[in-house]
């Protein structure tokens, strides 16, 4: 399965990245091999829509799971219409998370998590 | 008279841009007030005008036809909003995200996109006896106020009287539409030095478009020099200092006009339309 998630660094060792749009990176990993993958997020820089623009991103890579923990709603609602699940990480490196998630410790969310923001 | 268009604005919020624009149109009397802060338009608590006339400002935003749309992805990546995304059976629009550029109606290969009109604010006409008035309001939540300001712009092109324009706060987009083609900018600033860091930018930005400006120092006292040093640098005029008062704040809270609670203030913004005129002439 191909997990997604918001990352400060290149590595599975890395911290994640609590925001979601303007994440530094996203690490995308092989749940079963745990080969990954890293994208750099050209949203960062976007003044308005980051979320989405990310969000297309992970869409045309395939990811089926997403872990990060500020979602804004526009994006939330991407996934939601991508039907992909989204899963609040906790402090602490990518790795970890991945085992979280695999053994069903992270909690899903389904509402976004802030309000976004207003670039103009 | 002929028109002159003076624009009033600040770096930032809440220093007394929207006081300063409606007692300054008062003052000039038959005079047009123009409220451009479209995200909060405040200036008819203050005037109290007669709404005339109310119309409804459109946008154009993209509807997709899926008929058509083969889900190339070409208007998603022409998109510098993120209005768009593709998911694997449809094209997702994000109505509040899009600024209506046009570039996906330019860039779908199938013409696979229709246009649809959106209502995005209101424009509000009247009259404030002896002012005329006229304020933009955004909806909650949409993208930009841009196409209010152009709208208003084409109303008040040829005005043939004084037009007060009251700003967006700030220094961004919207701000840059509503002084566009002014005589004169009116920039207020408080004393302190947060107040004069947002000073700073609103200069750097009316310096930028070429526009003539003065200065107007709003709770005007101990602080001035820190506001007054940066102005004689910078060859900006300081019309006028408006004290702080109790009761000013008091009268602010019910709605009233300055130059009606206190002669000292009256007598501040006589000076100050003279003055400005004083200065477009020049
Ligand atoms: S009109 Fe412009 S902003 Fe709106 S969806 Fe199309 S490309 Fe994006
Ligand atoms: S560019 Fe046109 S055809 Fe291609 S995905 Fe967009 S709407 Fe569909």
């Amino acid at each position: 399965m191909k997990i997604a998630i918001s990352s400060e660094g290149k590595t599975l060792e890395a911290k994640v990245d609590s925001r979601f749009g303007r994440a530094q990176y996203f690490i995308i990993v092989d749940s079963e091999t745990m080969d990954y993958k890293v994208i750099d997020n050209a949203a960062v820089a976007q003044s308005s829509g980051a979320g989405t623009k990310a969000a297309q991103t992970l869409i045309d890579e395939g990811v089926q799971v997403l872990i990060s923990s500020s979602v804004g709603p526009n994006a939330m609602e991407v996934f939601k219409a991508a039907e992909i699940p989204v899963y609040k990480a906790i402090e602490g490196d990518v790795k970890t998370n991945i085992e979280l998630f695999k053994n069903g410790s992270l909690e899903k969310i389904t509402e976004a998590t802030n309000q976004g923001h207003h670039h103009h | 008279m002929r028109r002159v268009k003076i624009s009033v604005l600040s770096g930032k919020g809440g220093t007394g841009k929207t006081t300063v624009s409606v007692n300054l149109a008062k003052t000039f009397n038959n005079s047009l007030y123009v409220d451009c802060d479209v995200e909060e338009p405040n200036g008819y608590l203050f005037l109290n005008p007669q709404i005339e006339d109310e119309k409804t400002v459109e946008v154009i935003i993209p509807e997709i036809n899926s008929d058509k749309c083969t889900l190339c992805g070409e208007c998603v990546k022409a998109c510098r909003f993120g209005a768009l995304t593709k998911l694997i059976k449809k094209i997702l629009v994000f109505d509040h995200l899009c600024h209506s550029c046009g570039a996906c109606f330019e860039m779908c290969p199938y013409d696979a996109i229709v246009e649809k009109y959106k209502p995005i604010g209101t424009i509000r006409k009247g009259k404030a006896q002896s002012v005329d008035f006229i304020d933009g309001k955004l909806n909650y939540g949409e993208a930009t106020g841009v196409p209010i300001l152009k709208e208003i712009n084409k109303l008040i092109e040829n005005v043939d009287k004084p037009v007060i324009v009251d700003s967006p706060p700030g220094t961004s987009c919207p701000v840059i539409h509503s002084i566009e083609g002014s005589d004169l900018c009116i920039l207020v600033t408080e004393p302190t030095p947060y107040g004069l860091h947002d000073f700073d930018l609103a200069v750097q930005l009316v310096k930028q478009m070429g526009i003539p400006m003065a200065a107007v120092i709003n709770k005007a006292g101990e602080g001035d020099n820190i506001i007054e040093e940066y102005c004689e640098k910078e060859g900006i005029k300081v019309l006028a200092k408006i004290p702080f008062k109790k009761e000013f704040a008091e009268a602010y809270s019910k709605g009233k006009l300055l130059i009606e609670v206190n002669e000292e203030v009256k007598g501040i913004f006589e000076k100050l339309t003279t003055d400005a005129l004083e200065l477009i002439k020049k």
